[in-house]
Formats: structure tokens, C-alpha cells, sequence
């Protein structure tokens, strides 16, 4: 049961995530507009024009600054945030590597677009998934009410002083961003005392002393230095230590969160749909999961034990949850809204396959490429890979284990 | 803007006093004239104040983990990105001493940059920062290279120069194009405060630094700074080649508010006594990266020189209206 | 430095540091050193004003340039730039 009380928007995905921007007290926003985010910039410019948000809003010239103005003025104390998709995102990558490595926990929303060239505008995860293994967490939200939700969370989640390292929270372009759904906003208050005023971290210097991680007169320090061989790696693996950490640091922000709005998915990194006693499961991120979860339950009424798993955290990756839930499962499809080319499969197909496969009875796994540039993806699609689930469940023979659903051959 | 020397303690002893905040022990070479560049821009310093750099040479010598030279809070993040740093804290500053936050002081933002962060990668960045109008005072310390990599050619390397990727050939004789004219361009962007400076001459370097941090708004200066190990020059000589350069009219000292232009003192003696301007040759000999240019063969690249100087000159003049 | 370095566990995140590189004595660098001639020099302070270590000051007390041998790199600016040729540029060791 919800604590608070809250009232239903129609919210387009863009429009929800400005509106949690709004409620989160963020101090300093610089972001540079592309399709399909630029409602949110747009949208938060109008707040900030009418006095509804006290933000420095700062229209940057390119995704590259936007980043970087977001990086100093996170390390100079302020709460930051920043939105962007496809080669706006590709363009801040050197960055993305500077917010983790200086351990600024920036929020992005990216609505997730698909990479040049040829251009395209729509939906796919190409540009999320360059951005493995550069040190940010990775949400992806469902529907626009998740992106709501995952944005406020996304604050508490980035500066919690376990993890202090940058989130991003994905959104798929167009699908989500620009279509309406009724939203379930929770109050201002309840949002302002749920992410609180950022904290900055305390770290002990040469001297001893416990001092504030963040550029301040009073207590000088230096963020960025030139590391020789002998200390960035030690640095790295304090990074990926934050990034271990943050897995149960996503689950209890998301549970107060759940107690809070009365809303859940999963239990924070993924959200395990009928998967109880299910055979054959399909694995996927997105908006694609609530087309699943339809014909999920279809299947259900007709006595099919089809189930499936949603990753909601990408990064880090939610190993244990993965593992315990396909274990004893038959036939598992990976969904790929992305194609690492030359890479034996999608980026989702290698890190699910190579978490089950110490498991000593492990399912057959097979990949799923689809929806690349915006390409649909229909109920009869997602049913026709049920059914070839089915036929592996049976047969233990995989025909095919990487195919391209949607594609014209 | 009134000259407050008095009121900023910029007699010679007294800045010996004032407190240094760029520490002795960075890892600079001999000679290093971006050092003191720096160092004395610091010493300009007027209270709390938050610096950062470009990647270059003087992030990479300041501040070597675990050891800086800066006694200040400063941050660095990548190679085109000073400017979009100066912004990002400022904008941070603006914001968290409005929610009450912070204190409630002024924090002077400055943002040190060389001229690879600067004529080119960094460009962007700063032509950016500056139409935004955010509230920083930008540093170009002008070794006119590449230095950190290894004396690369840049946007801001002079005609004829060796530099590694413009060498001094058979065909080409060194650097074909002329150098950006950085200042000019900054100029034309109606900014608040524009100058250049040169380590020669320090009092004038020092007080314009002041200049730029007290304006309300974006400053920038463009500092002339050699570099001993890039242009073969001599250790001992650097700050007397940044001389030269100002007396041959090779690097004129000038500022401009809002695009007016003023010449300064030691370029202003040179406009009211034009037999005082030096011939280029003097500035050239004195460094090995201009050595080539001295064979019969590349007279003419010489000749160039000395016409693009006197063309730029007799131009500064003009918007000085001092001609 | 000869100190066991640090492993991941005791460092400050995201490569903080305050350690002052005045702990990093820059001095074994040069070869030759400047020897001051306090009768000669006017105390212009051009010495101090543009050495590029910050390794002259001024002791008003005491009315002495102070050379910091622990960092100067021996460029010679000072001498060079000295208008009353107070210092001399020396071999190291055979000042």
C-alpha cells in the first residue's frame, strides 16, 4: 500500500522525466538538445523560465560540455543532471570515463537511440550499450512510469556513499519518450525528502584528516591528477569495488522507494515475470519487456510455461539474481536491441550466457537481434520466438542459436 | 576599470610577498616559461579562488599523483574541456551560494589552458563559455606547440616554425600557415575583457590577471610563454625571447573591453617611436626552431615573417587608433 | 620516495590529492647553481618575480634573496634576467 498519496499525469516518457527532474532539488542541469530527448530540456527550460525550479540551467554547446560542466560543478558540491541519446552520448565518452573516474555521481536520463551511420532517430540500445564497461550504472526503464520512478531513485542510488559513481537511466526513444501514459507523480515534498540534499563524500588526506571530497577554498585539494603506472590501477578497482557495492544499494533504494509509492519492479535489478515454474523464458530490457509480459500472459491462458526476465540494472550486473532465476529453466531467448558486430551475438546474449554457464545444468540460451533504428517489434514476433523455445525445450537442438527478428532477408 | 596598483600591492616587493600558491617542486623544465606564467597569475590571485587546467603541460607537471603544486582547490578532467570546466564550477558556485549552501563569498574561477587546449581542440569550449558570458577569467599560457606531446604543431605555432609535424624540409621549410590570432578572435566576441600579456613583462601581465578576475563576466588572456626544450632556445633566455617578442611588435601587448582596443605601455612606446621596433631577425636568431630560416634558400619565408608582423602591427594600431 | 606505496584500500577515491610537491625536491636537477651577490643587487626582485620554481624570495627581515637550493633547476633566468649581474650562474660544486 502506498504511504503517500499521489496524483496520475498524462506523461510522456520525456515529459516524466523532466517532471522528476523538477521534484529532485538538482542544482546545476547542462544539457545540449537531440532527438528524442529534447522535450525534457525543453520542458525544463520552462520550469526554470517560470521560477518552478531553482536550477542553473545551462544550455551547453555540445553534449561533449554539457558532460563536462556537469563533472566540475558535481565536483564542486552541486547535485547535477544531464539528458542526451545516441551520438550525443557517443560524443561525451571521453567524459562518461572522467565522471566515474573522478567519482562525480552525475544522473543522465539517455533516451535510447540508435548510432550513425546511416543516421536514425529511433529506438534502439546501441548507444547505451557502448558505454559497458566506462564505470556508469545502467538503468532501463519499461514505461514511462518506471522512468519517473528510476530518475528519482537514480539520485539516491548515484551519490549513496557506498557507490558515489554516475547513473544513467535509460529510456527508449520515441516508444517511451514521446508517447503518453497516465503517471503516477508523487508529491514535491515526498520527493525532496526522499533523494535529500546531496552529500558530499568524506575522504581522509595525507594528513589523516577526514576532509570534503569537493572543490572548496577552505579545504584545497586536487581532483584529476596525472596517475602513473603505479596508481591508476588501484584506482580502477576502486571503481569496480563501487560498483559491487552499488548492486544492494539499487535494491534498498528501490524498496524504500516501493514503500513509498506503493510501486515495485522486481526487486530492483530484475523483475522475475511468471518465471517460477516457467520452461522457456525470454530475456530482455526496455519497453520491449511490457510487450513480453503480454504475451507472456496469452501463452499463460493457453498453458504455456512461458516466463520472463526483465534486466532492469544492467550495470552492474545483477549476476546472483540472474543465475538463481534460470536455474532449472529449459530454454531461455535473449533479446538483443543492440549488435555488437563481429561479436558472436548481442552485448545482452554474451553477459547472460557467460554468468549461467558455470551452472551445472545450464539452458540453452539463444539470441535475438531486433527493433535495431526503431524496427517494430509485435506480439506475433515475441511468439513466434516462444514457440521456437518450445521446439529447443523439447528437442535439446538449437538450429539457430543467433537470428535477426523483424529484418528483411 | 581603474588601475587599483595601489590598492593591489603590485609594487615589486610588494608581490614579493604576496603568498605563492603554484608550489615549487612541479616537475616544469628548467626555463619553463608557462611556469612563471602561472606562478604569477597565481600570486594576482585577490582571495578564494578554484583553478583548473587542459590537459597540457602544466596539468601534467603540477600535479603528478600523489603530489600538487596547487595549493588551491583544482580540478582537471581532459584536454579541450578548461573552459567547459570554468563554467561547470562556476554555474555550481552560482547556484549552491543562491540555496545557501555555501558561503556566501566570492570565488574567482580561472581556467588555464595552453595553446593546444585552446586555438583548436579546446575552442569550442571556450567560444562556448564565453557567449554563455559565465563569470571566469581563461589563462592561454602560448608556447605556440604542442609541447606536452612532444612539439607538435598548433593553431597558434608562428609561420616558418619547426615543430615534429611541420619540420623543417626540404620542400617545406617548417610551419606553413600563420598563426590563429586568438585574441582578435576572442575580441570579436564582444567579451568584457580581452589582453595579452607576456612573461617579459611582468607588472603588466600581474595586473591585467587582476583586470580579469575582477570583471564581472568572462575574461581571457593570452599569454606569451616560451618554451626552452620546444623552440631550442636557451634555458636562461626565456623571459628575455618573451621581450623580444614584444619589442619586435612579434607579440604586441594590447587589451580591449567590450572590443575596444588600448595598446599597452610597452607596445605604446613602440607606436609613438616606431624607430623602436626591432626587426624580427633579432627575435628569430635567438631560437633553433627558426634556425633553418636563416639559409639563402628560405629568405623569402623570412621576408613573410616580417610582412605578416608589420601587417598585423600597422592593423593593431589601427583599432587602437593609435595609427 | 623509497615508502611502500599504497594499495587500493588505503588510497583516496578518484586519485584526491594534497600531498605538496614541495615534498619533491626538484634541486638535484641542475647543473650549475646562481651564487647571489648581496652587494651588488639592488633588490629589484626580478629574480624572485620570474623564476619559474618560485625558488628566490625575499626576506624583508633580513633584506637577503634567499636561493632555495632544494628546488632550483639551475635555468639561469635569474642571472640572465638580473639588472645589476648580482648572480652568477656557477658549476655546481665548484662554488
Amino acid at each position: 500500500m502506498a504511504k503517500v498519496e499521489q496524483k496520475t499525469v498524462p506523461l510522456s516518457g520525456d515529459n516524466a522525466v523532466a517532471y522528476a527532474v523538477k521534484q529532485c532539488d538538482v542544482d546545476v542541469v547542462a544539457a545540449y538538445p537531440i532527438t528524442p530527448q529534447t522535450i525534457i530540456v525543453e520542458k525544463f527550460s520552462e520550469y526554470v523560465a517560470n521560477g518552478e525550479v531553482d536550477t542553473e540551467f545551462v544550455c551547453v554547446e555540445s553534449e561533449h560540455t554539457a558532460m563536462t560542466c556537469c563533472i566540475t560543478a558535481s565536483a564542486t558540491g552541486a547535485r547535477t543532471f544531464t539528458a542526451t541519446a545516441s551520438a550525443g552520448l557517443a560524443l561525451m565518452h571521453e567524459m562518461l570515463g572522467v565522471a566515474s573516474g573522478c567519482r562525480t555521481p552525475v544522473v543522465m536520463s539517455v533516451v535510447n537511440r540508435a548510432l550513425s551511420a546511416p543516421i536514425n532517430i529511433h529506438c534502439d540500445h546501441s548507444d547505451a550499450m557502448c558505454e559497458r564497461d566506462i564505470g556508469w550504472l545502467q538503468l532501463y526503464a519499461e514505461n514511462s512510469q518506471e522512468a519517473y520512478d528510476s530518475i528519482i531513485q537514480a539520485f539516491r542510488i548515484a551519490e549513496n556513499l557506498e557507490v558515489i559513481l554516475p547513473t544513467m537511466v535509460g529510456l527508449d526513444g520515441f516508444v517511451l519518450s514521446h508517447t503518453l501514459e497516465n503517471v503516477s507523480v508523487l508529491p514535491d515534498e515526498a520527493v525532496k525528502k526522499f533523494v535529500g540534499i546531496r552529500q558530499v563524500p568524506r575522504v581522509i588526506n595525507h594528513e589523516g584528516k577526514l576532509v570534503p571530497f569537493k572543490l572548496d577554498p577552505a579545504n584545497p585539494l586536487t581532483i584529476g591528477p596525472l596517475d602513473l603506472q603505479d596508481y591508476y590501477f588501484e584506482h580502477k578497482r576502486q571503481q569496480e569495488e563501487s560498483m559491487r557495492k552499488a548492486l544492494d544499494v539499487i535494491k534498498r533504494v528501490h524498496d524504500d522507494y516501493a514503500e513509498l509509492s506503493g510501486r515495485s519492479y522486481g526487486n530492483g535489478l530484475v523483475e522475475a515475470y511468471r518465471l517460477d515454474d516457467a520452461e522457456i523464458v525470454t530475456i530482455c530490457m526496455g519497453s520491449t519487456a511490457g510487450t513480453v509480459k503480454t504475451v507472456v500472459d496469452e501463452l499463460r491462458e493457453n498453458g504455456v510455461k512461458a516466463g520472463l526476465l526483465k534486466i532492469r540494472a544492467f550495470r552492474p550486473l545483477p549476476i546472483e539474481d540472474i543465475v538463481s532465476n534460470l536455474t532449472g529453466k529449459k530454454a531461455v531467448a535473449v533479446m538483443d536491441r543492440a549488435c555488437s558486430f563481429g561479436g558472436n551475438g548481442g552485448p545482452l546474449f554474451h553477459e547472460i550466457r557467460h554468468t549461467v554457464y558455470d551452472l551445472p545444468d545450464r539452458p540453452k540460451l539463444v539470441n535475438y537481434i531486433y527493433g535495431l533504428g526503431g524496427r517494430d517489434i509485435t506480439p506475433d514476433m515475441i511468439d513466434g520466438i516462444y514457440k521456437e523455445l518450445q521446439k529447443i525445450a523439447e528437442t535439446g537442438e538449437i538450429k539457430n542459436k543467433i537470428q535477426f527478428m523483424g529484418l528483411r532477408e | 576599470m581603474v588601475n587599483k596598483l595601489s590598492e593591489w600591492k603590485f609594487t615589486s616587493k610588494e608581490f614579493a610577498q604576496t603568498p605563492e600558491k603554484f608550489l615549487s617542486g612541479h616537475r616544469a623544465c628548467a626555463g619553463c616559461g608557462p611556469a612563471i606564467a602561472l606562478r604569477l597569475v597565481m600570486k594576482a590571485a585577490r582571495g578564494p579562488i578554484i583553478a583548473t587546467n587542459s590537459t597540457g603541460c602544466m596539468e601534467v607537471v603540477s600535479t603528478i599523483y600523489p603530489y600538487t603544486a596547487w595549493k588551491i582547490p583544482w580540478i582537471h578532467t581532459a584536454f579541450e574541456t578548461a573552459a567547459a570546466n570554468a563554467a561547470g564550477i562556476e554555474s555550481a558556485l552560482k547556484i549552491l551560494r543562491k540555496k545557501g549552501r555555501i558561503k556566501d563569498e566570492h570565488v574567482d574561477v580561472v581556467a588555464f589552458s595552453g595553446d593546444g587546449g585552446t586555438f583548436d581542440i579546446g575552442f569550442q569550449g571556450l567560444s562556448g563559455a564565453v557567449e554563455r558570458g559565465h563569470d571566469f577569467l581563461y589563462v592561454l599560457y602560448d608556447n605556440e606547440a604542442y609541447m606536452n606531446t612532444g612539439i607538435q604543431r598548433s593553431g597558434g605555432t608562428p609561420h616558418g616554425a619547426w615543430t615534429t609535424t611541420s619540420p623543417a624540409g626540404k620542400v617545406i621549410p617548417g610551419k606553413a600557415e600563420y598563426k590563429k590570432p586568438i585574441a582578435d578572435i576572442m575580441v570579436a566576441h564582444n567579451m568584457p575583457y580581452v589582453a595579452t600579456a607576456s612573461i617579459s613583462h611582468w607588472k603588466d601581465l600581474v595586473v591585467k590577471a587582476r583586470k580579469g578576475m575582477e570583471v564581472n563576466g568572462p575574461a581571457f588572456m593570452h599569454t606569451f610563454a616560451p618554451c626552452p626544450r620546444g623552440w631550442r632556445s636557451k634555458t636562461e633566455k626565456s623571459v628575455e625571447i618573451a621581450r623580444l617578442a614584444v619589442e619586435t611588435c612579434v607579440f604586441p601587448l594590447w587589451e580591449a573591453e567590450y572590443g575596444e582596443y588600448k595598446l599597452s605601455t610597452p607596445s605604446k612606446v613602440i607606436a609613438l617611436k616606431p624607430e623602436r621596433k626591432k626587426p624580427v631577425d633579432v627575435y628569430l636568431k635567438t631560437q633553433g626552431r627558426f634556425k633553418h630560416l636563416f639559409k639563402p634558400e628560405n629568405k623569402k619565408v623570412l621576408e613573410d615573417i616580417q610582412k605578416e608582423v608589420d601587417r598585423r602591427w600597422q592593423k593593431l594600431l589601427k583599432d587602437c587608433k593609435t595609427d | 620516495m623509497s615508502t611502500q606505496k599504497k594499495g587500493w584500500k588505503e588510497i583516496p577515491l578518484a586519485g584526491a590529492c594534497w600531498m605538496s610537491s614541495t615534498e619533491y625536491k626538484t634541486g638535484d636537477w641542475r647543473s650549475y647553481k646562481p651564487v647571489w651577490n648581496a652587494d651588488k643587487c639592488t633588490r629589484c626582485m626580478f629574480c624572485h618575480i620570474y623564476c619559474p620554481e618560485g625558488a628566490i624570495k625575499h626576506d624583508p627581515e633580513t633584506d637577503k634573496m634567499v636561493f632555495d637550493f632544494d628546488f632550483c633547476k639551475g635555468c639561469g633566468i635569474c642571472a640572465n634576467e638580473c639588472p645589476a649581474d648580482a648572480i652568477e650562474m656557477v658549476l655546481e660544486g665548484k662554488e
